[in-house]
Order: structure tokens, then sequence, then C-alpha cells
């Protein structure tokens, strides 16, 4: 088999801290080359004029008939886009792989925002279940509370909930940034792969359980650590780092993040990957 | 996956069957199989309520088994029968569908007995006793279950209700919810989730004398918290226990006249999104639910894994 890479020498990503297992055997790694970002196309997307600013009342909408409208705008070049009365009404702002400054008034229910790459979010109200699953770039802030399974399977990007957020949150994270500023529930980080989750209140039981890779750094209580999670040391460079992106966050700016404590994963689970073709499948 | 709803107005009254229809129809995508409403209104605490059935809805999508109206009149009559030798004098009547009534009942015996004896006709179940509890419960979404019941013009103080998508017993009355707590009066539970130690448990239940009228798994809250109960434990403790006593993932409502309490499992595996406030606390499985008595911004959250919350009106 081609291309397949052995050595032990970092790549650009784990050198930046996106992640740091070595992968070996038969697994060919493709992880995503910074340089190559600007030239990054899909199909379907927009030049917009964030100056350009419009409002749409979705409260007798369904959620396809939002999102086609909030489509038709970004054509027509509009940037910033506000949405009214979306009553907690399921799978709004999905699927939008734009630039956009998009604004909710109110409360969005499951899969808000979901599979989105680009886009920065305000949501002044709660989101249901599955924020932002899948989000691949941009930046979603939630002013009030979350449901569970919160920024689920995020791939980049950053994740803010100035409230508290239910369980599951950052399930299957593979990698941007989750801020939470309340309190966490169950199993927060399970099997997470990679990525950032910040919690500054407490946290419930099976924090980290089965995590592969990534880092959670909590403020307070913990329930239990989940299994094969571990605390880690905290140091100056990981304080600096969490000083700077709560400040971007625009929340806790003056916690004392000296406090925190860090857990990661104790690397007990790691042998999916020796494991021969055959094996692998009856693992799945 | 089964939708849940519940409210309760505290220090206040309001039409509490209009607003419960709301929720629940919210909730329709989550199963239209049946719908059921446990609601609790303003009497005038002398008698007691019942709420019975004598035969199944046998309509569209129902797994039960056709039979003559007939069959339900001559139940009916042996249930009149038994009610006076009971002692329990009928105040006031209605034959609200052919298989469905609801009677006003002076009564102040034994409920366990009552129930026993009224249910040990075949085909007769009691869907709720109380002096202001009425479940209601059948096939359809809210808006029809509700239409057919003339319920939304009934006003209380709380309520909890339950639309059902049909996965582990039948597309019947008998397996839908709200369940009475039997033999307790004004108790009733909704349910989302799935109880994985439910055999073991009902061996264990029905062994100390308490009644399953059904093979649904949901019963077992009912039944389990009635025996808590009947063995001096509080609703809370009853609940509390619960969370270690039942295995599996779950989200429930449990009502009795005077309070309304949820219970979430250890794991947080099924949703709840909850609004409180100092005169209303509102609570559905999705927050469109709550939207439909309260469409303006409001504060809601998730409760946390393994919390149990009681309120009083």
């Amino acid at each position: 088999m081609a291309n397949l890479k052995t050595s032990e020498k970092k790549t650009k990503a784990q050198s930046m801290g996106l992640h740091s297992e070595v992968l070996t055997g038969k697994t060919q790694q493709k992880f995503f080359n910074p340089d190559e970002a600007e030239n990054f196309y899909y199909f379907g997307t927009y030049d917009v004029d964030f100056n350009k600013r419009t409002e749409i009342d979705v409260k007798n909408m369904e959620c396809r008939e939002a999102n086609k409208k909030i489509d038709e705008l970004m054509k027509d070049g509009y940037g910033t886009i506000v949405i009214k009365n979306p009553q907690g009404k399921h799978s709004l702002g999905v699927g939008i792989l734009n630039k956009l400054n998009l604004i909710f008034e109110g409360s969005l229910g499951y899969f808000g925002c979901g599979s989105m790459d680009g886009p920065i979010v305000r949501i002044n109200g709660r989101v249901g279940w599955s924020c932002a699953e899948n989000m691949m770039a941009g930046k979603v802030v939630i002013e009030k509370n979350a449901g569970s399974c919160f920024g689920a399977a995020i791939r980049g990007g950053d994740l803010i909930c100035k409230g508290s957020v239910g369980a599951r949150t950052g399930i299957d994270q593979k990698g941007g940034t989750i801020i939470i500023g309340g309190d966490a529930g169950a199993f927060t980080g399970f099997m997470m792969q990679r990525g950032r989750i910040i919690i500054l209140g407490d946290v419930g039981i099976n924090l980290g359980d089965s995590m592969y890779d990534g880092t959670i750094f909590v403020g307070g209580k913990i329930g239990s650590f989940g299994s094969d999670a571990v605390e880690a040391e905290l140091t100056d460079s990981d304080q600096d780092w969490l000083r700077r992106k709560l400040k971007v966050a625009e929340i806790g700016e003056n916690f004392d993040v000296s406090k925190m404590t860090k857990v990661v994963s104790g690397k007990k689970l790691w042998n999916y990957d020796a494991l021969e073709p055959t094996e692998k499948k009856g693992a799945i | 996956m089964c939708g849940i709803a519940g409210l309760i107005h505290r220090g206040n009254t309001s039409n509490v069957g209009f607003e419960l229809q709301g929720m629940l129809q919210a909730l329709k995508h989550r199963g239209e199989d049946s719908t059921g409403y446990a609601l609790y209104g303003k009497t005038n605490g002398q008698n007691f309520i019942m709420r019975f059935k004598v035969g199944e809805n046998v309509g569209e999508g129902s797994t039960s088994v056709m039979e003559d109206v007939s069959v339900y009149d001559e139940r009916k009559k042996i249930v009149d029968g038994y009610l006076s030798d009971l002692g329990a004098k009928i105040i006031k009547e209605e034959r609200i569908l052919p298989y469905s009534l609801r009677y006003e009942i002076e009564y102040n015996k034994d409920l366990m007995e009552f129930s026993q004896k009224i249910e040990s006709v075949p085909g007769v179940e009691i869907l709720s006793m109380g002096k202001s509890l009425e479940v209601i419960k059948d096939l359809g979404n809210a808006e029809a279950v509700c239409k057919r019941y003339n319920l939304d013009k009934l006003v209380g103080t709380h309520a909890i209700g339950h639309a059902r998508m049909a996965t582990e017993s039948g597309v019947d009355i008998k397996s839908a919810h709200p369940f009475w707590g039997y033999p307790f009066s004004d108790v009733s539970v909704v349910h989302n989730g799935q109880l994985t130690n439910y055999w073991n448990n009902r061996r264990v239940l029905e062994n100390k004398g308490m009644r399953f009228m059904s093979e649904c798994d949901s019963e077992l809250i009912a039944v389990y918290l009635a025996e808590k109960m009947r063995n001096g434990a509080t609703l809370e403790e009853g609940m509390k226990e619960s969370l270690t006593g039942l295995d599996g993932v779950f989200t429930y409502f449990v009502a009795t006249k005077d309070s309304l309490g949820m219970a979430k499992d250890t794991m947080a595996a099924k949703p709840l999104v909850l609004y409180e406030s100092e005169d209303l606390v509102a609570m559905g499985s999705e927050e469109i639910a709550i939207r439909s008595v309260l469409p303006h911004e409001i504060e809601t959250y998730d409760p946390f894994d393994g919390e149990v919350k009681v309120w009083q009106i």
C-alpha cells in the first residue's frame, strides 16, 4: 500500500498541538493542512457583504422553509441575517458553508446550526440537543443554556455556551474548542478524539469516559473520572492559552485559570490500531 | 421515542386541558400511536371520580381484537352491580364512548379491595381513581383525543401527558400512558425511555400483591412508586430510590393531587427541558412543548443526570 506514514516525524498539525497520536500499521493518515485552507471551495457558497443586513421572522415557517430563506438571502449577498421568533424550532441554521453573521433572537430546538462551516452565530436564547453537531469551522455563541450532546462530533471552530449544558457535551469531538460558562452534565467529553473542552463550573460523573485524545479543563468540581481519563499537569502554556481563549470567547476573562483541573486520556485503551484487519471488523 | 409534557400552576388554576393539549400536539412527531392526559381538576373534593374502560378502541392502527358493543354493555352492568356490592354510590354517570366511562362515586372504604373487585370483570380497567385526578387516554394524537373527550375546557391546577410511539407493547389503551398509581387515589405517571429490569421488578412487586394491567415497561414506574408509598415512603423518597431501583434510560413525571415531580436517570439519556417560575412550572421532552404555552422568550434548562424535583401547587 502506497504512501503509508510510518515515521515518528511530527506533522504540522501535530506540531501545532491539534493532535498528538501517531498512528502506525496500515492506517493511512490524512490530516488537515493549514497551508491549504484558502484553497477550499464549496459548491453553493456565496460572496456576502457583512454590512448588508436583513431580518426574517420564522414564527410561521417550517425549518426547511427558514433554512431555504437563509440560503436565498446569502445568495443575494446578505452577510448579516437576524432570525426573529425561532421559538425552539428544530434544525434551524444547519448546513451553512459560508461566511456569515447569523443572529437568532430567541431559542433553538434540536440540531441547531449543525454541519456548518464558517459562519459566526449568536443565539440570544437557549439551544436544545446536539447544537452545532459536526461543525467544521466558525463560532457559535449561546447566551443561555444548552441541552445534551452539545457540540457532538465537532471538527473545528469555537462553540461557546455562557450558561450550563446537559450530558455528553463534546461526545465524539474531533477538533475545535467547546467553552462552557456554567456547569456540565454526565459523560462530558465521552469518546472525544481531539480538541479541547473548557468548563468553568462543575461537571458530572464519568468525565472524559473512553476519551482517545484531546484535553478537558474544569474550573469546578468533578463528579467522577470516566474510564481512561486521567488528570494531567496544568502547564504555563495551558494557562496562557486558557486566558486568551476565555477572553476571545467573551466569557470568564477574569477567571482564575491556575486552579483549573486538566484532564487527558490515560491512553490505556489505545490498542485499536494494533489489530489486524479481520480483528478490526470484529471490533467494529 | 415518545414525548412527555407536564405543567403545574402554583397558587392558581388554569385551563390545563387546553394547555396540555397544545404541549402534547407540539410533540406529536415523537409518537402518535396514542395520547394520554392526567388532569387534576377542580372538584368538590368529596366524591371519587373513576375513569374506566370496558373495552378497547379497535379503530385504525389498533392491535386489539374487535368486540361487539353488547359485550361492553354487559361488562358495564356487572361493574354497576359490583359497585352496589361494595357500598359505592354512583352520583353521576357519563358514557363518553362505548368503551369509555366516567363515574362520580361516593365511597369511603379501601381502594385496593375496590379496584380488585371492579377489575375482576374481564376487559375492565380503571384508568384512574381520584378526587381530582382524571386519566384520559386513547389512540391518536393529542388533538384527536382532546376532541373525542372534550378536554379543552377542563380547568385545574396541574397536568401531565404522554404522546406514545409504541415499541415494546401493543397499540391499545391499556398500554397507553399515563398510568394510575394503583391503589393510591390521585397518583399518575408518564415515562419516556426503556426499563431493562422490568421483569425482575415485576415479579417481586407481584409477589407483594401489586397489580399490573399491561406489559408496558412504563407501568412499572407507577407500581414501583405506589409500593414504596404503601410502605411509608414519601413521593420524593420513592422517586429517589427509583434512580437505582429501576435500570435503563428514563425520564418520568409523577403527579399527585397537590404535587408534580420529575426524575431523570443517571445516564441522562432521555431529554427534558424545564421552565420554572414562581407561579408556573412547565416541562417537556422538547422546548417546543413549553413554547405552546409560553411563546415569549423564557429561561429554560435541562435537568442533570440523577435529578429529582417535586413542586407543590
